[in-house]
């Protein structure tokens, strides 16, 4: 197996080129997203400069304290962007599941997955634990934000079926059961579809990563499988949380519904 | 036959909508609501059944305080009826049926559920999609599942108001004699004072936000 070709100055910014086209597309098409796409290639690029030195400082001096603050702050991170897609639209209830659920799911699959599966060695070791938390607390984001998209969307459009049901007696879990199966649906549908298509559409960034970086395809693809298994695991535990819990946040002590209607 | 329920009101406010310093809902009969549009009649049924909760002051139900019930076990025991009642997706077996589900209830057979459809002149099949029933037979549909409840206390918000006079006839004829025989409760929210003064024992009025209980004369 060949070893990885090294990337140069030069070349990566050769990489550019495809910011240029894209830039010079959507101005003939008269399409105003030009600062963003500035914005979010130059963020991609200090972010990962950065992280990239952090890495190598993390790698080489491993370390526990270090290994848990930089899972801390990329949950809290995860939460914030979750919070930040809402601005401002999420009752306190609400933020709290989030930041609940979304620690509570990823951590618990994290550790099942680092302990139980790849069985690492020392139990911090950054150059497992950091990449994975990554794809696992990545993953669960994306799907918490569609999750609580949906869930708080199903509520204001279907908030009279969810009167009626509560008026003939349902419990607050009977009455919104159908926004929590649909919510569901919705928030773990990108996951399954990207199970679905790896191989055959694409080739997973993990498993791609490796390849480039010399392992065996074999390896590669057994990490994938576990990694994407855990992503599905991570995903489906962070939403039912938040479902759970997060349907609970539209209803008071009275099981009515928090923002009822008078007259 | 088990005691009829009522409800005593002593000094509720609610919001900036309601204030009844004292009012009797007397059990085992029939007492319609009345006065203008936006008055409270509706809020008044809502606090019935524990769908909206005084801001101040108790509502008594059976001798004991609204406020310490369980929501879920006190609404299965006084239903509501909408104004206009939300119709859930599926058949008229599904709607009839819906409340009975959410109760965890056993589901009748054929002949209780056509039956009740004969109670509320529905003459549409059980397996007929209930999205295709105009305004009046939603209303009735909505009726007949809470009859299948069977509810010590019926609260009927505006139950004639899509309906014509011969229709709702029969049907407050039906319930007048189901409330009497069976010692229920009914306390229905109308507009209209004739329905009121044929079917009522008694009458409430309510105006801004106050509420006057009376005989019917």
């Amino acid at each position: 197996m060949n070893g990885i070709i090294n990337l140069g100055f030069y070349q990566v910014a050769a990489a550019y080129i495809f910011v240029i086209i894209v830039l010079v597309i959507i101005r003939q098409r008269g399409i105003s997203r030009e600062k963003e796409i500035v914005i979010a290639s130059f963020r991609m690029t200090l972010q990962l400069v950065l992280v990239g030195y952090i890495l190598v400082y993390v790698f080489d001096n491993p370390s526990p304290f270090i290994t848990a603050a930089i899972v801390t702050v990329m949950e809290a991170f995860a939460v914030y962007t979750i919070f930040g897609k809402f601005r401002g639209s999420l009752s306190r209830g609400l933020k709290r599941v989030i930041a609940l659920a979304t620690g509570t799911g990823t951590l618990l699959c994290l550790l099942f997955f680092l302990f139980a599966i790849v069985r690492v060695n020392p139990w911090y070791n950054p150059q497992y634990f950091i990449p994975i938390a990554g794809m696992l607390i990545g993953n669960s984001m994306t799907a918490v934000s569609l999750a609580v998209k949906s869930l708080t969307d199903g509520m204001t459009t279907q908030k009279q079926l969810v009167e009626e049901a509560l008026v003939l007696g349902a419990t607050p879990q009977m009455a919104t059961r159908g926004i929590l199966n649909s919510t569901f649906d919705a928030a773990i549908m990108p996951t399954i579809n990207s199970m679905i298509g790896m191989g055959i559409v694409f080739l997973p960034g993990m498993m791609t990563g490796q390849i480039l970086a010399g392992a065996a395809p074999t390896t590669a693809i057994a990490y994938q499988i576990a990694i994407m298994l855990g992503i599905l695991g991570a995903v489906a535990l962070t939403v039912i949380l938040t479902l759970q819990m997060g349907y609970r946040t539209f209803f008071n002590k009275e099981e009515q519904l928090a923002a009822g209607k008078a007259d | 036959m088990s005691e009829a329920a009522g409800f005593e009101f002593i000094g509720v406010k609610y919001i900036h909508i309601l204030d009844i310093p004292s009012l009797t809902i007397r059990p085992g009969i029939i007492t319609s609501v009345l006065g203008p549009s936006g008055s409270g009649k509706t809020s008044l049924l809502r606090l019935l059944n524990k769908m909206a909760s005084p801001t101040s002051g108790r509502i008594i139900y059976n001798g004991t305080d609204l406020a310490g019930a369980r929501p879920v076990e006190h609404r299965r025991r006084v239903v509501m009826m909408s104004q206009s009642p939300v119709i859930f997706e599926g058949s008229v077996r599904d709607n009839l049926t819906a409340g009975l589900m959410f109760q965890q209830k056993e589901i009748p057979g054929e002949g209780i559920l056509r039956n009740v459809c004969e109670q509320v002149k529905l003459a549409q099949p059980l397996d007929s999609p209930s999205g295709n029933l105009s305004g009046g037979e939603k209303q009735r549909l909505a009726l007949g599942r809470i009859i299948l409840l069977d509810p010590d206390v019926y609260l009927l918000d505006e139950p004639a108001s899509g309906l014509d006079d011969e229709t709702a006839g029969c049907i407050f004829d039906m319930l007048s004699e189901k409330i009497r025989s069976q010692n229920k409760t009914l306390v229905m929210v109308t507009h209209s004072r004739t329905v009121a003064r044929r079917i009522s024992d008694e009458l409430v009025h309510i105006t801004r936000g106050m509420a006057v209980s009376g005989a019917v004369r």
